[in-house]
């Protein structure tokens, strides 16, 4: 049981990321984007070739940066050549593909094997014991989604947060969407690649398709964690991402232990996600006829 | 100061579609002038201010605003100078972010702010927009830290107006802002918009379906008909005049009756 909790919590906490980047460019700016895939694998590409070249914490600043270029293409493709959000996620992901090859030296994968990665730097340093990982982990995750939310406050964070809430006061308030969208996707990308690059250090692994599917796990951690912390603040949301990829990888690893056979993991995974976005629905529909059923059933006993 | 010289704009040139929206406009206001502005359906009133605001280029003319060249300025950049209201209240404001924010985003695009990306609310800023809400009479003050979208329609369009106006701009667009509301706040708003207007001193440009208000308000009244300017009347000569003066005014410059379902005589 403590080995299921310690996965869900290093896990949880280094995907958190990506439902925090799905948070920002979903959530605030309205938009789907689709770069996540591959922009995901391109961190972790990225982190692991810096990494097996032997700069493990080079890494990190390379695979985040490589990230805002991916968000950046797919902001450009948007905002200046008119191609429709969803398509140029799409394109920009099918892009990426050819990159993340090139990122891994025209290979299918790459391992570290024996080189330093974050993770042996920080357990060298004696700190957490055991629990070293989920600390290291955790803190990044922490420390992305302090910055992410004191960000939202300043004039640049609030004009992204209204580019997503109402595009018509944007345009009369001075603000260049153009220019709001960009930045806003570029800090998404960052932090999904971000993800990829500590995912990619911790595994110490990197693999082309590693990252298929990561958009859907990624928005379903964001609406588990809104279903149960609730929507509202910044500072609330961002604690929701958290707690729902968390949550997330709870569920993964029960389902990792039970009796269902592992061929079955993508159609449990889909189950789960679908029913984390309907939960509210089904809440709501199920309080809709409860109450029903009570008003019809004191109709009946007045007559 | 705003100029607009002998603008023009068609909309799908060469169709069958094609729509000629303003012909050869010509148009100055002074220093805080407060003009209201009526006309027939599709008379290019509201078209005026798009072109104004930079919602679409002109085809021909150009726009100036305090000396300054505005025709080929991009909408986001010429509202650092314009502010503008709508018909519907839902356009002004963020539903999902809070007074308090929506207002910092209004306070936050002045010049001195322009190119401070991270710069953020002071606790003296608070206190201003407090201040400012309170000027609303309407209780916003308590609620700061409510989203916008609980906010009746009424509200949202004296917080948009309030937006709009707490740093005052070069020139203030009112496109009929005050017929989606119900009487009581229309009255309500129109009035701060008063206060506001006359008191800063704000050169104004307001869109009305309302006869008498376009009397009323301001200190010229200007009649569009099929995208151009057909009557402007201010001075001595518009004060006493009535409503069916302004009708018959009407018909002898455009050479036709003022047809507008909505128009309100009363």
């Amino acid at each position: 049981m403590l080995y299921i909790v310690q996965t869900a919590l290093e896990l949880g906490f280094q995907y958190a990321l990506v439902a925090m980047a799905l948070f920002l460019s979903y959530r605030i700016l309205d938009i789907a984007d689709m770069t996540t895939d591959g922009c995901f694998i391109l961190g972790c590409a990225v982190s692991v070739t810096c990494a097996a070249a032997g700069h493990p914490l080079l890494a990190i600043p390379a695979a985040m940066v490589s990230g805002a270029c991916a968000g950046f293409v797919t902001a450009f493709l948007q905002t200046k050549l008119g191609v429709p959000s969803i398509l140029a996620g799409i394109v920009t992901n099918t892009g990426l593909y050819t990159v993340n090859l090139m990122a891994m030296g025209w290979k299918a994968n790459q391992s570290l094997l024996r080189q330093d990665t974050i993770f042996t730097l920080f357990r060298a340093t004696g700190i957490g014991g055991d629990w070293y990982a989920i600390l290291l982990s955790g803190a990044i995750t922490v420390v992305m989604g302090a910055i992410l939310v004191a960000f939202l406050g300043t004039r640049l964070g609030l004009s992204i947060r209204a580019t997503g809430d109402n595009r018509d006061m944007v345009r009369a308030s001075s603000i260049n969407p153009t220019f709001t969208i960009t930045v806003g996707l570029c800090l998404a990308n960052a932090m999904t690649a971000l993800s990829g690059a500590v995912v990619g250090q911790a595994q110490k692994t990197a693999d082309i398709n590693a990252g298929t599917g990561i958009v859907v796990i990624g928005l379903a951690c964001l609406i588990i964690g809104e279903t149960i912390v609730g929507k509202g603040s910044m500072l609330r949301g961002a604690i929701a991402v958290v707690v729902g990829s968390i949550l997330y990888r709870v569920v993964y690893a029960l389902v990792l232990r039970s009796p269902i056979p592992i061929d079955c993991l993508k159609l449990v995974t889909a189950i789960v996600v679908a029913l984390a976005i309907a939960a509210p629905t089904l809440k709501s529909w199920a309080a809709f006829q409860a109450r029903k059923r009570k008003a019809l059933a004191a109709r009946k006993e007045g007559r | 100061m705003l100029e607009i010289k002998q603008i023009s704009k068609t909309f799908n040139p060469g169709t069958v579609n094609e729509k000629s929206a303003l012909s050869g406009l010509s148009l100055t206001l002074a220093d805080g002038d407060f003009a209201t502005i009526v006309g027939s359906n599709g008379a290019g009133k509201s078209t005026l201010f798009n072109a104004i605001a930079g919602d679409f280029y002109v085809d021909e003319g150009s726009i100036f605003l305090s000396g300054d060249d505005l025709t080929y300025l991009p909408a986001y950049r010429r509202s650092r100078r314009i502010g503008r209201l709508f018909q519907d209240p839902m356009r002004g404001t963020a539903p999902h972010m809070t007074i308090e924010e929506n207002l910092a985003l209004a306070y936050l695009r002045t010049a001195k702010h322009q190119k401070a990306f991270f710069s953020r609310v002071s606790k003296a800023d608070k206190a201003f927009f407090r201040e400012q809400l309170a000027r609303l009479d309407m209780g916003l003050e308590d609620r700061m830290r409510q989203p916008v979208g609980l906010l009746s329609g009424g509200q949202r369009q004296a917080l948009t107006l309030l937006m709009a106006t707490m740093v005052p701009p070069k020139l203030l667009l009112l496109d009929e802002h005050t017929a989606a509301l119900d009487p009581g706040t229309a009255d309500k708003v129109l009035k701060l918009t008063r206060e506001i207007v006359e008191g800063e001193g704000i050169t104004c440009l307001m869109i009305t379906h309302n006869m008498k208000n376009a009397l009323e308000l301001g200190n010229r009244t200007l009649m569009m008909d099929n995208g151009r300017i057909v009557l402007d009347i201010g001075g001595e000569e518009r004060k006493g005049l009535t409503v069916d003066d302004l009708l018959s005014r009407f018909r002898a410059g455009a050479g036709k009756a003022l047809d507008n379902d909505r128009i309100l005589l009363s």
